[in-house]
């Protein structure tokens, strides 16, 4: 592999608190290679910043390895950035160029407010969740695996949709803001299973009147939400939580 | 949405059916015709009072169409107060995905016109009668209408705007209700497709075939 660095241009929204005027601002950074990920780039920025005497840029992240969703960077207009299927903790740097200008952006959605620069407030995610995304289930000793038979392609589609980090990234992608490929992923991934079957009417019916109650916009299926998927959710899940709501609210028992 | 959006589709298919009556007067089929079979078509349409009744479900249809989407939109929209500085665009969905509303307008503003132009005279004002016989003679109407080159030109973009309208909206509608058999959707949106296409050109031919005088 080659060896070069590359000194970049980044135009990042700062925004010291919820209230206050957010703008642009513009950083260089040099000496960055293509192996680091687009977050170590951060932090390079931010070693420098501090050693400045200038305040860091503040930014979601955890697991860094693209499984808890907490990352949330709206990349030259892409959420996650440009390659397909991946969170930008595991976007690399040899996506980019030297000399390259790079935008960075919050997630922008009035659903999730901006809490610090590019760090917004998800917590509209986990009160969805509490509506409904969760079973019943007895305490005690763990069940034997096989003792549930589940049909395999219900197996799989449930997994496929529980592959959800839950990171936002399909609302700040929508022009609607809407947030119906999570609650879809939730709903499938649940539905779908025996697991999920005694509270799968009042779970579908429950999350949905949350996420209206949050302020997320409707779906009309312009499918930007599954493009930009990190997880590649598929949207044929929201069809599957329409016909869920459908059918739940004509015979849902109260 | 998808409801009233199935439903005015429907309306779409006896419409064009209907209209596509003046194209028996082109000479490959019988050029005497001179629009008797459409003539004959819209009177049939115009005397039953099972149309009649029809006919104020449609406006209700339309109306309750329009209203959502208005409301849709508007609702949509406010949802983001604060923009991106670069948006995804393209690289995300289709643009006509992404502008149903302004489509969506576009129609109204076409609906608005086009009834004025042939639904109004024909049902308040008294239009010329067909000789000898006791029914409107829509078809001259149309001949007449179709000789200015604006109105040939609005009418041609109004069709572009339905094809687009409906290229997006005849596939969305269906996964609105909640169609998600893989199968299905791919026939559903082939079919939508061919019929985004295919109807939009008749409506679109009509006006053609009067301003060339293929017909008339
Ligand atoms: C010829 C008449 C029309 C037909 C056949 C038609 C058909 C449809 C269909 C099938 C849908 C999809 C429903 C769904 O996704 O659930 C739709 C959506 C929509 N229509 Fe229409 N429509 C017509 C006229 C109009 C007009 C006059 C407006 C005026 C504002 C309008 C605005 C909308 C909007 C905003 C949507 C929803 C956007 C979306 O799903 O992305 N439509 N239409
Ligand atoms: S559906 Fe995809 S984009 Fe949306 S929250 Fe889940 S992982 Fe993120
Ligand atoms: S930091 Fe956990 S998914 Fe990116």
């Amino acid at each position: 592999m080659d060896h070069h660095t590359m000194s970049l241009t980044l135009q990042v929204w700062r925004q010291q608190n919820a209230n206050a005027r957010g703008k642009f601002v513009t950083y260089k950074v040099d000496d960055i290679s293509p192996e680091m990920s687009f977050l170590e780039m951060f932090d390079v920025l931010n070693e420098k910043l501090v050693n400045e005497g200038s305040e860091p840029i503040a930014f979601d992240h955890d697991c860094r390895e693209g499984i808890c969703g907490s990352c949330s960077m709206h990349i030259n207009g892409r959420p996650h950035g440009p390659w397909a299927a991946t969170t930008v903790c595991q976007l690399h740097m040899r996506a980019f160029h030297d000399g390259d200008t790079i935008v960075v952006e919050p997630w922008r959605a009035n659903a999730f407010p901006v809490v610090k620069d590019l760090v917004v407030d998800r917590s509209a995610f986990d009160r969805i969740i509490q509506a409904g995304g969760y079973i019943s289930v007895n305490t005690g000793n763990a069940v034997d695996a096989n003792a549930t038979p589940i049909e395999k392609t219900h197996a799989d589609a449930a997994f496929a949709a529980a592959a959800c980090i839950g990171c936002g990234a399909c609302v700040a992608a929508c022009k609607n803001s809407s947030a119906m490929l999570f609650m879809s992923a939730k709903v499938a991934h649940l539905s779908l299973l025996p697991q999920g079957a005694p509270e799968r009417k009042s779970r579908v019916l429950d999350m949905v009147a949350q996420m209206d109650k949050e302020g997320f916009g409707s779906c009309t299926f312009t499918e930007a939400c599954e493009a930009v998927c990190p997880k590649e959710i598929s949207v044929t899940n929201i069809s599957r939580l329409n016909a869920e709501y459908l059918v739940a609210g004509l015979t849902v028992d109260k | 949405m998808a409801f009233t959006g199935l439903f005015l589709i429907s309306f779409l298919v006896v419409h064009a059916g209907l209209n596509a009556c003046i194209f028996n007067d082109l000479p490959v089929f019988d050029e005497n015709d001179n629009g008797d079979m459409f003539n004959r078509a819209a009177h049939f349409m115009g005397s039953s009072y099972v149309i009649r009744i029809m006919e104020i479900g449609l406006f209700a249809g339309i109306i309750l169409h329009i209203v959502q989407g208005f409301a849709l939109e508007a609702k949509n929209r406010s949802r983001r107060s604060v923009g991106y500085k670069v948006n995804l665009g393209n690289r995300g969905s289709k643009w006509y995905s992404r502008s149903m509303g302004l489509l969506g307008t576009l129609l109204l503003l076409f609906l608005i016109m086009h009834v004025a132009h042939f639904w109004v005279p024909s049902r308040f004002n008294g239009l010329e009668e067909v000789e000898g016989k006791n029914y409107h003679n829509l078809f001259q109407r149309m001949v007449d209408v179709f000789q200015s080159p604006l109105v040939v030109i609005l009418y041609v973009l109004g069709c572009i705007s339905l094809a687009y309208h409906l290229l997006h909206g005849f596939q969305s509608a269906f996964r609105t209700l909640g169609l998600q058999n893989k199968r299905y959707i791919v026939l559903v949106q082939g079919l939508g497709t061919a019929f985004s296409i295919v109807v939009p050109f008749v409506f679109a031919l009509m006006p053609i075939a009067f301003y060339f005088k293929w017909i008339g």
